[in-house]
């Protein structure tokens, strides 16, 4: 069994005026075999902390840990975390032109193994796995993400998901730009992913939407850079009536309450 | 011979133009003495250092030759011809001193003759190979391609030179050409260039060019139109490392309707004083109605200490343009890239790779020539090695 927790996460981002604190304290641990749903309004910090996690160089971790198995991953390198078993699916996905998909994949999957995969049943394995998002086994020999639309993008991160076989998936916003079939498709991906028994799922969303789909072990609001409530999947159908003013408004609240005390 | 000459002469008449008062036309002529030795402060010199040139511009008269290998498919011909005859067949003089010079001292020309209607499977292959720094070569070159024919040329420099060529290309009436050119030099060779690509009505040329190696690589390449519907894309890739200068200087002449020019050149560089040029000249004439045209040059520097200059320039004289642009970028690797690739596992230098492999491609999976896209390929390979 593999755990991924995160302890008192700090992060800041560079800005005109000097630092920004964005996250301000999360602390979360996921086991494999668990599903998290994360929600949060826009702005609260939900895709900081799932690029930090990654490790991109814009956000700066100011105090707290990620810990994969024990190891701090906050002093690996970015691929060094992926080869260490992390996974995520970007909100955005980046378009890298001039390098196909195919050699992408197999340049993945040659350093997250250690080495390269039998060349016969890699090319099957990849064409599955384009097919099983509906991705036309053609998309291979495109450039990564180039012209791909937003829907394209996303059940490209999920056919990658699938191929890499991490041990721990962020998942930010994999749902948001999607039609009901092509959310369909990218839900079914996940559940194989983590039907496996052993993989841990963060799934950031918006929208309670995906969780018809995808079934939580575990839903957190997600406020102002920290978790507000941690409930189960009926927390999920409670903020889906009520949104999260209650929680918006508690924070500040709490935020006043600590100026006042601290003055 | 007399008869081609007649073949190509109402392409002559066709292309009397109003004189233009542009810096991007200067007068074209075959004397000398009507381009004066820069002093390297004009437009068209300022970026060259002129030193390095190792005197080609002082036009010292030499023998000396590259050493010609040559492969041409069946009823392609290389010929030697009178310099008087090679102005009469390409009509398109000298822009600046240096191919005026290059048609002087060259003591006649070459003449690779498609003739008109032949398809040409395999490609032309052209090897120019030096061997020596020391004495100056003088090359005049002069590509025929016939009304309807279709042929690719490769030229394919390589060694030690100092080199001043002057070329002309004339793609006849619904011709198709690929002219592919290799500048794979040895770190000490000077190799100076004017190429002037005249496209027939209906033609279409593919002009791809490569520079690799060299201390000092000028090239210029300018297209005109001997009718409307003429197509030119012109590619170019070169990767510059320390100590390097290399020059292109593209000029599109729209001089006729409905023509069409697209220009895309890609550079990478690397190590102290590593130094790209790329100037991208369009000029839209009155009678260019309906043209269409682009132009984009992109700079990848990989370390500090190299510069990249990029100057696209459009001048237009019609209102009746069906498109017109050009777009210049300059600037290190793309963090979002790097990242998304790390992200998947892939190391960081593994991934600058990616995305250079990637960057180039773009051009290289262009050429119709197997072997010279995967010597391309692992040339790209070579050069990252050393970063
Ligand atoms: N360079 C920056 N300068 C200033 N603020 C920044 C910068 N980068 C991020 N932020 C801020 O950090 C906050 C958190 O952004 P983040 O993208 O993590 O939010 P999110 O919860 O993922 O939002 P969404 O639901 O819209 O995806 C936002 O308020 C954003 O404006
Ligand atoms: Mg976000």
């Amino acid at each position: 069994m593999a755990t991924l927790e995160i302890k008192n996460l700090h992060v800041s981002v560079d800005t005109e005026d000097g630092a920004k604190e964005i996250l301000r304290g999360v602390n979360l641990t996921i086991n494999s075999g668990e599903v998290h749903a994360i929600m949060g309004p826009n702005g609260s910090g939900k895709s900081t902390l799932a690029y930090s996690i990654a490790g991109h160089p814009k956000y700066d971790v100011t105090e707290g840990e990620v810990l994969l198995d024990g190891q701090n991953v906050l002093e690996l390198s970015v691929d060094e975390r992926a080869r260490a078993g992390l996974f995520l699916a970007m909100q955005y996905p980046v378009e890298v032109p001039g390098v196909s998909v195919a050699n992408f994949l197999r340049t993945a999957k040659t350093a997250i193994d250690g080495e390269a995969p039998k060349l016969r049943t890699w090319i099957k394995d990849v064409n599955a796995a384009l097919e099983r998002v509906t991705l036309d086994p053609a998309f291979a020999q495109r450039s990564v993400n180039e012209g791909f639309s937003g829907g394209e993008k996303k059940r490209h991160e999920i056919a990658q998901l699938e191929l890499l076989n991490p041990k721990f998936a962020v998942l930010d916003e994999t749902d948001s730009g999607l039609d009901i079939d092509a959310l369909k498709v990218v839900s079914d991906g996940v559940n194989r992913y983590s039907g496996q028994g052993d993989r841990g799922v963060l799934l950031i969303t918006h929208y309670t939407r995906i969780l018809r789909y995808i079934q939580p072990d575990f839903v957190h609001v997600f406020v102002a850079g920290r978790l507000a409530e941690t409930g189960g999947r009926e927390l999920a159908d409670e903020l889906e009536a009520s949104g999260y003013d209650k929680y918006v408004k508690a924070d500040a609240a709490a935020g006043a309450a600590g100026a006042a005390a601290g003055a | 011979m007399t008869a081609t000459v007649n073949e190509t002469a109402p392409v002559t008449e066709a292309l009397e133009l109003d004189h233009v008062e542009s810096h991007l036309h200067p007068q074209p002529s075959y004397d000398v003495d009507t381009h004066p030795v820069p002093t390297g402060r004009e437009e068209i010199w300022r970026f060259t250092p002129l030193k390095r040139l190792r005197g080609l511009l002082q036009g010292e008269p030499s023998d000396a030759r590259l050493n010609w290998e040559q492969k041409l498919p069946e009823g392609v011909t290389l010929t030697e011809i009178s310099t008087a005859e090679a102005q009469a067949l390409a009509v398109s003089a000298p822009l600046d001193r240096l191919g005026a010079l290059a048609a002087a001292n060259a003591g006649g020309a070459v003449l690779l003759d498609v003739p008109s209607e032949l398809v040409a499977d395999e490609p032309i292959r052209l090897v120019l190979r030096g061997d020596s720094v020391d004495d100056v070569v003088w090359s005049h070159l002069v590509v025929r391609v016939g009304t309807h024919a279709k042929a690719t040329v490769l030229i394919d420099h390589a060694g030690s030179a100092t080199y001043d060529a002057f070329t002309q290309v004339v793609v006849a009436d619904g011709a198709q050409l690929d002219l592919v050119t290799l500048n794979d030099w040895a770190d000490d060779a000077v190799h100076a260039e004017q190429i002037n690509i005249r496209v027939g009505r209906d033609a279409t040329v593919r002009a791809f060019e490569f520079t690799l190696g060299g201390d000092l690589v000028r090239t210029s390449t300018n297209v005109d139109y001997a009718g409307p519907g003429g197509s030119a894309d012109l590619y170019g890739v070169y990767f510059a490392d320390a100590g390097q200068h290399i020059e292109h200087r593209l000029f599109a002449d729209h001089t006729a309707p409905r023509t069409r020019s697209n220009v895309l050149y890609k550079g990478a560089l690397q190590g102290q004083d590593a130094h790209t040029v790329w100037i991208g000249n369009v000029l839209i004439r009155k009678v260019a109605e309906a043209i269409e045209t682009f132009e984009q040059n992109d700079n990848l520097v990989l370390t500090d200490g190299a510069r990249a200059d990029s100057v696209p320039n459009l001048e237009i004289e019609t209102g009746d343009i069906a498109g017109a642009g050009h777009a210049s970028t300059t600037g290190r690797f793309d963090d979002q890239h790097l990242f998304y690739l790390q992200s998947r596992g892939i190391a960081e230098d593994e991934a600058r790779r990616l995305v250079v492999h990637g960057f180039f491609n773009d051009i290289i999976r262009r050429i119709g020539i197997p072997d010279v896209q995967e010597r391309l390929v692992a040339a790209v390979e070579d050069e990252l090695a050393d970063v």
